[in-house]
């Protein structure tokens, strides 16, 4: 059982790709579900092998839509018919198919700014400090080396017992990680 | 099987479109004000169907992408049709005069407007740039098609550089050719009305018919190999971003037009929409604007929509049929300005050409691959999903 660690986690090295991919899947069929894993360039698969799920990033991004575009409405609306009523070409104040690049503009705005401030929130970004690089060697993960980092609050995580499944997993070498 | 199901289909394509050609015949020889019309409107939906389909055949030897391999096949098969649109055409030559008021003589002389228009609107030159528009269409349909199915037997990877040198060129020659043919057979039924968009709006709906008939077909032909095995939810989802980003063009260039007529609100403009907005018209005008647009643009941002087949083909069936609206309420309402309203023989010689249009395209499509197996970027697009 997970006891009480004063560490953030065990962060496994590893000097090929299809190895840590290897032991992502592994780990994951153990049961660990609170891991990451940090390489030089992007590995196919590997994704799905620590349990990568889609977000919520979408339906944020069309409710910032849909919010940008009644507010672009609503602002041309009181502009136009209760503010400052202005007779323009004869046609009536409440002119929709006028109003309609407007309310588009504003839907696409709100909603480009809905995607890269979700991106960024349900990223946790920015995120000045993390633990992993308290290790060393972690410098190597743009270089030549792969990391698969199991964090300590897993359920599953112990400390020893962690250790030794990740040493079993091929890894060159198994670092603590400070908090 | 895919031989089976084609053979079928070109069978009772051949039927449908016989009989509706001859009830239009009929039609033709007690009451020629309705045949034209109807000829016409039925001809110019199927006649975009090719050439709309040897725009994206062009296109997507310019872009490459894995959609453009699942359904390359099928727009080949459509643009090879266009031969059969050019025979199809001559009647039209027969009922300018029932079809374009610019064609008589004191319509002309009374007519200030349409006497400046006289030195392009007139039946010799009209007749020539007809001519002029489907020997371009023919010439390059035929090179872009004969080229790829070259490639299946020689596998020679050279075809594949002379197609992408052939598409730039002729993509700027269809666009030009459209626009003009847009201008002389649909936009001079109105002759004194003008909208500099109209040729765009025409290239986009023909892309947009072509493309959203090609994923039916796919669909439909991905029941047996080697569709069954390309057309992955991956290339699904490739093709529903294509639809949605159509139909939002689409949508753009409609709106473009009609909010800058609607400004200006001049009197030789606005009649235009007027006449398109009353009666019957109106509710067809609102049918476009939820099943060509909302409709169809809500559901495309799902992502299990598009990644579906099933769901993605019923999309495309649902805005197949608006292209049919859209067309019909483009070109009808010139006609009932002057009493000929709509008419059982518009759905008869839409049957009819279709079913011919379909009988061709089968026999097309029934000859080759359908999938072309040596393009080196079908072979690519194939290993990376492997």
């Amino acid at each position: 059982m997970a006891e009480r660690t004063d560490i953030y986690g065990l962060l496994a090295e590893f000097n090929a790709p299809e190895k840590v991919l290897a032991a992502a899947q592994r780990a994951y069929a153990e049961g660990y579900r609170r891991m990451d894993a940090y390489t030089p360039f992007p590995v196919e698969g590997l994704a799905e092998a620590l349990g990568f799920h889609r977000t919520r990033l979408p339906i944020l991004v069309l409710l910032g839509g849909l919010f940008g575009g009644a507010l672009g409405y609503a602002l041309l609306y009181y502009a136009e018919v209760i503010d400052y009523p202005l007779i323009v070409g004869g046609k009536p104040f409440h002119s929709w198919p006028a109003f309609i690049p407007i309310v588009f503009e504003t839907t696409i705005f709100f909603a480009a700014l809905s995607a890269v401030l979700g991106m960024l929130a349900l990223n946790g970004l920015p995120m000045p400090y993390h633990p992993v690089f308290n290790v060393p060697r972690f410098a190597l993960a743009s270089r030549d080396r792969f990391f698969l980092l199991i964090e300590a609050r897993d359920p599953k995580f112990d400390r020893e017992a962690t250790r030794r499944f990740l040493e079993a997993l091929g890894a060159d070498g198994v670092w603590e990680v400070e908090p | 099987m895919n031989a089976k199901m084609l053979e079928a289909l070109s069978r009772r394509a051949v039927g449908i479109g016989l009989v509706g050609l001859s009830l239009a015949l009929i039609v033709a020889l007690v009451d020629p004000e309705h045949f034209w019309p109807s000829y016409l409107f039925g001809h110019f939906f199927w006649l975009g169907l090719s050439i709309g389909s040897a725009g994206l055949v062009m296109l997507h030897h310019l872009t490459g992408g894995r959609w453009g391999f699942a359904i390359r096949r099928i727009l080949e098969a459509g643009a090879r049709t266009t031969v059969l649109m050019a025979v199809l055409f001559v009647p039209i030559f027969f009922g300018l005069s029932s079809l374009y008021e610019w064609t008589h003589a004191e319509a002309v002389a009374a007519d200030d407007i349409l006497r400046h228009k006289s030195r392009y609107l007139n039946v010799p030159f009209f007749s020539l740039r007809a001519v002029l528009y489907f020997v371009v269409w023919i010439a390059l349909a035929q090179l872009v098609t004969r080229w790829s199915y070259e490639q299946d037997r020689t596998g020679d990877p050279k075809l594949s550089h002379r197609l992408r040198a052939l598409s730039g060129p002729g993509l700027v020659l269809y666009g030009g050719t459209i626009t003009f043919a847009a201008v002389d057979w649909v936009m001079s039924l109105e002759p004194h009305w003008y909208s500099t968009i109209y040729g765009i709006q025409f290239i986009l709906g023909q892309g947009l018919t072509a493309f959203a008939a090609a994923i039916l077909i796919a669909v439909w032909l991905s029941r047996a190999r080697p569709l069954s095995e390309i057309l992955t939810s991956d290339v699904s989802h490739d093709l529903g971003n294509l639809l949605l980003a159509l139909v939002m063009l689409w949508a753009y260039v409609a709106f473009s037009q009609f909010l800058i007529i609607w400004s200006g609100n001049l009197p030789e403009e606005i009649p235009w929409y007027l006449r398109r907005t009353r009666g019957r018209w109106e509710g067809m005008a609102g049918l476009l604007i939820i099943f060509h647009l909302l409709i169809p643009f809500l559901l495309l941002l799902s992502r299990a929509m598009k990644r579906n087949v099933r769901t993605l083909a019923a999309l495309a069936g649902m805005i197949l049929t608006m292209r049919v609206v859209d067309l019909y309420w483009t070109i009808m309402p010139a006609f009932e300005e002057r009493g000929i309203g709509p008419h059982w023989s518009n759905a008869a010689a839409f049957f009819g050409i279709g079913g011919l249009w379909f009988a061709s395209w089968a026999r097309a499509a029934m000859r080759h691959e359908l999938i072309p197996v040596h393009d080196p970027g079908a072979v690519e697009g194939r290993a990376s999903h492997e």
